[in-house]
Order: structure tokens, then C-alpha cells, then sequence
């Protein structure tokens, strides 16, 4: 990162133009690196998740399989609510770089809201499941399935509760080159997490309604 | 660093139609899977490599509408360690497949 020195000004002014405002700082920069290292390990921890239910997914012990569970509307919402939160959560990066604070955080609540309702559709699909005889511990398909869907879950909760302190320091602060990189790494966040549920949608969702 | 690059890809955030498109790809890419799923016009091995097809697109679509990977100042060495976890969540998933097709039909 030492060649990229040179396009920051020496008192760490947001002095250029051309360069966004979450990279005009070098910590700025640094950082987003950072987060991207992060993507990549987390990466890895959805691989091994996929992998066990790819294995596991047939292993229903007797149980509800996977064609008996899985609501085709239910699950279509789902993923459309959270595709279109990152298409809301995009429009709060294009405004930031607006400098439109107003828009910003009017885009971020929205974004929150929808996060929102795809946590408590997917709230009441597992309390569905767990009280008609699906519970995680029922079979290795449903471990498994609990473990990868629940773990996205918990990024999308972590994610809401991210978005809520970001919006709170946008309020106090306005945008700066900190509170810029912090809505930046969110939103890189939010879109990951949108990228890994497509993939649940297509190998546990659709691969389970099809067979 | 020179100021170019990031001028270039300035227009790419700076351009609302950018997410639109991007926003109208993923719901296009979504539906098209769907309708395959349920349509069930083909062989099954035939819908799933379609449908992963589909899946692997819309990585493109966040990554490069939402996501903007072109826009980190160069050297890009995010594009390397995101190139290295795919690796290793390539090799993760078809290795344990691989290896567990070999069990010989009894359940674990």
C-alpha cells in the first residue's frame, strides 16, 4: 500500500477530487483492505457450512425432507427482499457520494427495514419447522441446514444492528472521510451476505424443491 | 498512483443507472432460476449446472454493480485474496464431495 501513498495529501486532507471520499484517507484505504481480508476468511467459513449440507442434505434420518419443508413463496420473498436491500443499500453508497446525507440515511433505514423483514420471515420459517417436527437436532440434513441458514441469519442480524450505530454516528457527524469508509465497509458487508444467501437459494432452496 | 484510474471509475459510482442495472439483473437472474426449478423442463443434472450457472452471474452482478471491485486504488490486491478464498471455497465444497462419493452408499 506504500505506492498509494502518493495520492494522499500529507495532513490527510480530502484534498483530491477524484479519489472517493472512503479511500481519501490512507487508514481509509488500509482498512478496506482490511475488510476485504475479512470477506475472504468468512468466505471460507460458508464453504465448510455448504460443503456439510451438500453432504449431508439426503441424511434425513426418516424425518421431513427437504421437498416437504421448503415453501416455494415463502423463500422466493426472502430472497427478494434481500436482493432488493442490497439494491437499497447501493443507492446509499451512490448518495454518500452525493454528499447527500438526507438520501444516505434515508436509504440506510430502508435497507434496515427490509433486513428486517427478512429476519422475521426467516424467524417463522425455522419456529415453523422446529414445532412440526423438524427441530435442528431431528436429522443430519436438518443440523445441517440449521447451521448454514442460521449462520447467514446471524451476519444479516449482526448486519441490522451495524447499519443502526453507522446511521446514529452519520446523524452526530454528517459524512466525513471516517463515517464514509464506515458506510463503505457496510455496505461491501451487506452485498457479500446477499451474494452467499443466492447460494443458498440455489443449492439448498431450489436444488431441494427440484429433486 | 496515478489520479487516472480512480477518475475513471468515479463515472462507475457516479452513475445512478449503474444500480439500476445492476438492481433489474439480480431480480432477472433470480426469477430465471426459479422458473427453471419449478418449470422442471429438463433433466435434473441439466437444471442444477443451469441454475448454479445463474448463481455464479449474480456474484458478477454484486461484485461489479454494487460492489464496484474495478474502483480499489491499484494495485488491486483485494481481487488476489478474494481470487484465493473462491479457491478455497472451490476446493472446500468439490473436494468434499469428491471424497464422499467414494463411501460407498452407507449412511453417516
Amino acid at each position: 500500500m506504500t505506492i498509494a501513498h502518493d495520492s494522499f495529501s500529507a495532513h490527510g486532507q480530502h484534498s483530491n477530487p477524484d479519489v472517493p471520499l472512503e479511500y481519501s484517507l490512507e487508514e481509509g484505504a488500509l482498512r478496506i483492505f482490511g475488510f476485504w481480508l475479512f470477506l475472504a476468511t468468512d468466505l471460507v467459513l460458508f464453504a465448510c457450512l455448504f460443503a456439510t449440507y451438500v453432504i449431508l442434505q439426503d441424511n434425513t434420518a426418516g424425518g421431513p425432507t427437504e421437498m416437504q419443508l421448503f415453501n416455494v413463496p415463502s423463500f422466493t420473498a426472502e430472497t427478494l427482499i434481500l436482493l432488493t436491500s442490497s439494491f437499497t443499500g447501493g443507492l446509499g453508497t451512490y448518495a454518500m457520494h452525493k454528499g447527500s446525507r438526507r438520501a444516505l440515511i434515508t436509504w440506510m433505514i430502508i435497507t434496515v427495514l427490509l433486513g428486517l423483514s427478512f429476519i422475521g420471515l426467516e424467524v417463522k420459517e425455522f419456529v415453523t419447522y422446529a414445532t412440526h417436527g423438524a427441530p435442528l437436532q431431528r436429522s443430519a440434513f436438518l443440523s445441517a441446514f440449521f447451521t448454514l441458514v442460521g449462520t447467514h441469519g446471524a451476519h444479516v442480524s449482526l448486519g441490522i444492528l451495524w447499519m443502526l450505530s453507522i446511521i446514529y454516528q452519520l446523524a452526530r457527524r454528517g459524512i466525513t472521510p471516517i463515517t464514509a469508509r464506515k458506510v463503505f465497509i457496510v455496505g461491501l458487508y451487506w452485498h457479500f451476505l446477499d451474494i452467499v444467501w443466492v447460494f443458498i437459494f440455489t443449492v439448498v432452496y431450489l436444488n431441494g424443491v427440484m429433486s | 498512483m496515478s489520479l487516472h484510474p480512480s477518475r475513471a471509475s468515479n463515472t462507475a459510482s457516479g452513475s445512478l443507472w449503474m444500480y439500476i442495472v445492476g438492481f433489474i439483473l439480480s431480480i432477472v437472474l433470480t426469477l430465471a432460476a426459479l422458473w427453471l426449478a419449478l418449470a422442471r423442463q429438463f433433466s435434473t443434472e441439466v437444471l442444477l449446472t443451469a441454475i448454479l450457472i445463474l448463481a455464479i452471474l449474480q456474484i458478477g452482478v454484486q461484485m461489479f454493480f454494487f460492489m464496484h471491485i474495478t474502483e480499489s486504488p491499484k494495485p488491486q490486491f483485494n481481487l488476489w485474496i478474494l481470487g484465493l478464498g473462491m479457491f478455497f471455497t472451490f476446493v472446500v465444497i468439490s473436494g468434499s464431495i469428491w471424497i464422499m462419493s467414494f463411501g460407498g452408499g452407507q449412511g453417516y
